[in-house]
């Protein structure tokens, strides 16, 4: 328990490394994620190819080899900077790389949405002059989110218990890799082990019960 | 032809819009290829002398197999501790006696919360202090991968056995059979086959998470191929991460394709009175209702 209490400030400012990620690849990918499920419906053949060969790709790989790559691929061989401060730079190169393999995950979830929005919707939206932007923007994705705010919930629990993963990607500051420095100068230690679970838990609960009770409120009476 | 019901089949100047649509987006996509491919030819990424090493026989046996056989043999191992761990927590979840229910219910939701990196370094640290020296890398990982999916993989068999109609039970029992009987010759032989595609995905998980292996030094398909080869052949970076990565896609991609597969057999056998069961947790997206707008698929 005194290591507990003794490493509580770094593990701590672990933790928020862990939050802030999460936070950024939430925001990017749920953008990027509509932005991939619009081209898989569309009536575009080259971008609905693009995108299903993207998220086929994508979410079949390892997230540690995305991040590892993003790291060492992109950033040292390719010359991918996002600043010039080592630890920013590899920050940025994690949330881009947990944002890229999560909007996969999203996408996946929309387009569940998607079939469940009935074709009469759809058919109506037509018969009204409706342009696919159109019929996509107004009637279809407002009713396949609310469809999916649960799948989404699990998506985004998911992430951030990824986000533990950054070690993979270069980033050294996060919960996980204090936690690994703590165990290397103190051993394993089961309280501070169980402190870290109970804070993940903390973040991971409350959206898996608010998304819940909000899948439930916002559902859509059929 | 339509092919999806988001839009009309295009009249004269609708195929007109799409085909300039096509044509934008074939520059596009294709601008963002090119721009890739200039960006690693300008760092001499397809140089012959890189990729050299990966035509070399010598090369896949040394390094790329074994490290294929070190996933291969973590995902195999994980995956049956994981069924075994499913199954019998996922049961005792339905147990009609609370000091066996609550326990083990507790463990799933507890397993299935920890993210699995913090899982596998706490396990891979406690160990040498519970056993003594010596190389835990091999048994953190298959442990942390068990845990966690079998925790997932409780709850699969705790929905499959759940999806099951009331009926089959409520005969079982009037038929006389005892509890242990009804859930072995009624319940489990049908909700195994609902069970079965979500059993997959969650195995190509268990599959792509070995890959955790390689932050603890675990001698796996990405430490083999994406530390060690790039080492020995020096610049070899990006075509090692090319090479690996269709190995893994490849591999997961065959998994997914049986899950889709089993799925669309369970779906139509008749065997069982019980509609397949979502696949868990990311992929938690059961939502296969009437509708259909979606082509695609």
């Amino acid at each position: 328990m005194d290591e507990l209490i003794k490493y509580a400030p770094v593990l701590a400012e672990g933790f928020l490394e862990n939050v802030k990620l999460s936070l950024v690849a939430a925001v990017a990918s749920l953008i990027l994620g509509t932005i991939l499920v619009g081209m898989r419906v569309s009536p575009t053949p080259v971008l609905r190819a693009a995108a299903t060969v993207y998220v086929n790709v994508v979410r079949n790989t390892p997230l540690t080899l995305v991040l590892a790559f993003s790291a060492l691929g992109l950033s040292d061989q390719l010359g991918l900077v996002f600043s010039q401060e080592p630890s920013v730079n590899s920050f940025w190169i994690v949330a881009m790389g947990l944002s890229f393999y999560t909007a996969s995950f999203v996408c996946e979830a929309l387009r569940a949405g998607i079939n469940t929005v009935p074709l009469g919707q759809a058919e109506a939206a037509r018969s009204i002059g409706l342009s696919f932007f159109q019929s996509l923007r107004l009637i279809i994705l407002p009713q396949a989110f609310r469809a999916v705010i649960a799948p989404l919930g699990s998506v985004m629990i998911a992430m951030i218990k990824n986000t533990t993963v950054a070690t993979a990607g270069g980033y050294l500051a996060d919960a996980a890799a204090t936690m690994k420095e703590v165990f290397d100068t103190t051993g394993a230690s089961i309280p501070i082990f169980i402190g870290i679970v109970i804070a993940f838990m903390a973040l991971t609960m409350p959206i898996g019960y608010f998304t819940g009770w909000l899948s439930r409120r916002l559902a859509v009476a059929r | 032809m339509n092919l999806s019901v988001l839009f009309d089949t295009p009249g004269p100047r609708g195929r007109v819009r799409n085909h300039l649509l096509t044509a934008v987006s074939v520059l596009v996509v294709g601008g963002i290829a090119y721009w890739v491919y200039l960006g690693f030819d300008a760092k001499g990424q397809f140089e012959g002398k890189i990729w050299e090493p990966f035509l070399d026989p010598y090369t896949w046996q040394t390094w790329i197999l074994p490290g294929l056989a070190g996933t291969l043999r973590a995902a195999a191992l994980a995956a049956v501790l994981a069924l075994a761990f499913g199954a019998i927590f996922g049961l005792a979840r339905l147990s009609d006696h609370a000091w066996i229910r609550i326990p083990a219910g507790l463990v799933v939701e507890v397993f299935r919360a920890i993210p699995l990196l913090l899982l596998i370094f706490f396990i891979f640290y406690l160990a040498p202090t519970v056993m003594g020296g010596g190389d835990y890398a091999f048994m953190a990982v298959v442990l942390g991968l068990t845990l966690y999916n079998g925790s997932v993989l409780a709850e699969v068999v705790r929905a499959g056995v759940l999806s099951v109609p009331k009926g089959q039970a409520e005969a079982a029992y009037a038929v006389g059979m005892r509890k242990n009987q009804v859930m072995r010759l009624v319940l489990l032989p049908q909700a195994v086959t609902a069970m079965m595609p979500a059993i997959v995905s969650q195995l190509v998980v268990l599959l792509k998470d070995t890959a955790l292996g390689y932050i603890i030094a675990y001698v796996d398909l990405l430490n083999t191929g994406f530390k060690i080869l790039p080492a020995v052949f020096f610049g070899s970076l990006i075509p090692a991460a090319i090479v690996i990565g269709i190995i893994y896609v490849g591999l997961n991609m065959a998994l997914s394709y049986l899950a889709h597969w089993l799925e669309r057999r369970s779906r139509r056998s008749r065997k069982t009175a019980a509609p397949p069961v979502a696949p868990p947790g990311a992929e938690a997206i059961g939502l296969r209702s009437g509708g259909g707008l979606d082509s695609t698929d």
